[in-house]
């Protein structure tokens, strides 16, 4: 269970490089994220949480340090060559379904998230019943609309259906970008505890940005928070499920 | 009688054009200004090559592969060189002309007394314009086949994706710079391919023949569209092919109402400018008519 899975060493990135605007984003950045972790990220605007993940993803080159998966030097892999251990659901719930494509067609493309793509049938039928069951796990109707082009979707299944496609093959890493926060309350919260259910059951190892002190104070085994470019903050097991928001709210104050 | 036939030959013709810029315009998702020059530059390249003795099949083929190095060439200019599609189509589009012109040395290569597709013993045989006709099918229908089996493979739908949804499709692991290379590789070959055809129908390669050739394209893809209305993607692709066999109707007619051939460029612009506003005029009716009886009740 503590065997690292995936350690950032000393990660620098910058944004504007070269021009007088100029800003460090992450900062010697360490973290080391063991197989199982189900980490939730705080962190103010600007602390570097979304580019952390664009620097795990590959969207953004790292200027110094390095990235490794499973001990092996990651840092400068393509983003499409990391996608094969990486599973991202976005905040926008148009970033992350193809608008034109039917349900069942997005879920196809997903299925094969990170491997060659070649010139054989796309077999789309072969998974239909799987994609039923799949989809039916989600309470909100998404399996009745297998063949509904995803524009036509409402918010709330279009993120569900982005978490699935994130996860129906099984990421070694899943990173969620305040996955829930463009939704109404109750369909955030019913999405949470689907992403719950999913990471526990599937033993998944997952990192969480939200900005809910509740739900980072909730769920997971680890909570960290970044600020300036640096995890300031790190606490797992006992003494996360110890924490409350008092404490975090004072944490917080401390920092700014 | 023999006019509607010579409609339908041009029609199923100039088609492969629609399906060429259907990958681009509709499921890439932009506007390839290259086609006007890879148009005439397949053109130039079949003339060219079949006065030198080359076997018109193979000409024609020759005639793809050069139209799809120009797609290549565009698709760099646009993924690796980061500048923007339409700049980048125009860019090779230019350069293009400079090209045709030193492949055919003149401005005007005619194919008289050459061997071409249309000059087989069962074409010859048929009668006036039905060559085209029977040619033109065989190439929509072989050409449509391939692209619909195309987009139904796992590589295809990562070609849609990348269309619909470029951040999408790269967190799934689709190299979507691949795939808009391949896509325009694949679209100025099948545009370079048509107008390998058209030359050796006309008997001729001229290097203007490529100008307005993207709204002539266009007009298949969108009055193909209008006509049929909602269609799925393979229906799509097959209302393109009717959709240009429709538009040279629409230019008989309105050569028969007494405009010249000289016109035909405005005509074309014209008739793709009017199919492309429908939903906007559709929304005017509509608030019309909403308006209508909200004030019919009222009274």
């Amino acid at each position: 269970m503590t065997k690292p899975l995936l350690e950032l060493k000393n990660v620098v990135l910058k944004v504007n490089r070269n021009t007088p605007e100029e800003i460090t984003i992450l900062d010697h950045l360490n973290l080391t994220i063991n197989a199982g972790d189900f980490i939730t990220v705080l962190g103010s605007n600007g602390a570097g949480k979304s580019t952390l993940f664009n620097a795990i993803g590959g969207d953004l080159s790292i200027d110094s340090g390095q990235i490794l998966l499973n001990g092996k030097d990651i840092s400068h892999d393509s983003v499409e060559k990391r996608t094969s251990f990486l599973g991202r659901v976005f905040q926008d719930p148009k970033l992350g379904t193809a608008p034109r494509m039917t349900v069942a067609e997005n879920l196809l493309l997903a299925e094969r998230r990170g491997q060659r793509r070649g010139l054989i049938p796309r077999n789309l039928n072969r998974h239909m019943a799987h994609y039923k069951e799949l989809t039916a796990t989600m309470h909100n109707g998404l399996d009745e609309r297998l063949t509904t082009a995803t524009g036509n979707l409402s918010g709330g299944q279009r993120q569900a259906l982005s978490f699935l496609m994130a996860t129906l093959k099984r990421p070694e890493i899943l990173l969620l970008d305040e996955h829930t926060a463009a939704l109404d309350p109750r369909t955030g919260q019913d999405l949470m505890h689907l992403t719950n259910e999913r990471v526990s059951q599937d033993n998944l190892t997952c990192l969480m940005i939200t900005h809910h002190m509740e739900d980072a104070l909730t769920y997971g085994n680890r909570l960290i928070v970044l600020h300036h470019g640096k995890v300031t903050y790190d606490v797992a097991g006992d003494k996360k499920q110890a924490l409350t928001s008092e404490q975090l709210y004072s944490f917080f104050a401390e920092i700014e | 009688m023999s006019l509607a036939v010579s409609a339908i030959g041009q029609g199923l013709l100039w088609a492969v054009l629609g399906v060429g810029l259907y990958l681009t315009f509709r499921i890439l998702d932009f506007a390839d200004m290259t086609v006007e020059g890879t148009f005439p530059l397949g053109a130039a390249t079949a003339v060219a090559a079949i006065s030198n003795g080359m076997n018109p099949l193979l000409a024609t083929l020759l005639a793809f592969a050069i139209g799809a190095i120009a797609g290549f060439i565009t698709g760099l200019l646009y993924t690796k060189g980061h500048i923007p599609i339409l700049l980048a189509g125009i860019l090779v589009m230019t350069a293009c002309y400079s090209v045709n012109l030193r492949i055919m040395g003149r401005a005007n290569v005619s194919l008289l007394g050459k061997s071409t597709l249309f000059k087989n013993h069962f074409l010859a045989s048929l009668p006036q314009y039905f060559d085209s006709v029977v040619l033109g099918a065989v190439v929509m229908i072989v050409i449509t086949t391939l692209v619909i089996y195309f987009l139904q493979t796992e590589l295809g739908q990562g070609f849609i994706a990348t269309g619909d949804n470029q951040t999408m499709a790269r967190s799934l692991g689709i190299n979507t710079d691949n795939m808009k290379i391949r896509g325009l590789m694949v679209s100025n070959g099948l545009i370079a391919f048509g107008g390998a055809l058209v030359a050796q129908n006309n008997g001729y390669s001229d290097v203007n023949m490529g100008i307005g050739i993207i709204v002539i394209a266009l007009a298949s893809i969108i009055i193909g569209e209008v006509a049929f209305g909602d269609l799925t993607l393979n229906q799509r692709l097959v209302a393109v092919t009717l959709g240009s066999i429709l538009y040279r109707f629409v230019l008989l007619l309105v050569l028969k109402l007494g405009f010249s051939a000289n016109d035909l460029n405005l005509i074309s612009s014209i008739i793709l400018a009017i199919c492309m506003m429908l939903p906007v005029f559709k929304n005017i009716f509509n608030f019309k008519h909403i308006l209508k009886r909200g004030l019919d009740t009222n009274d």
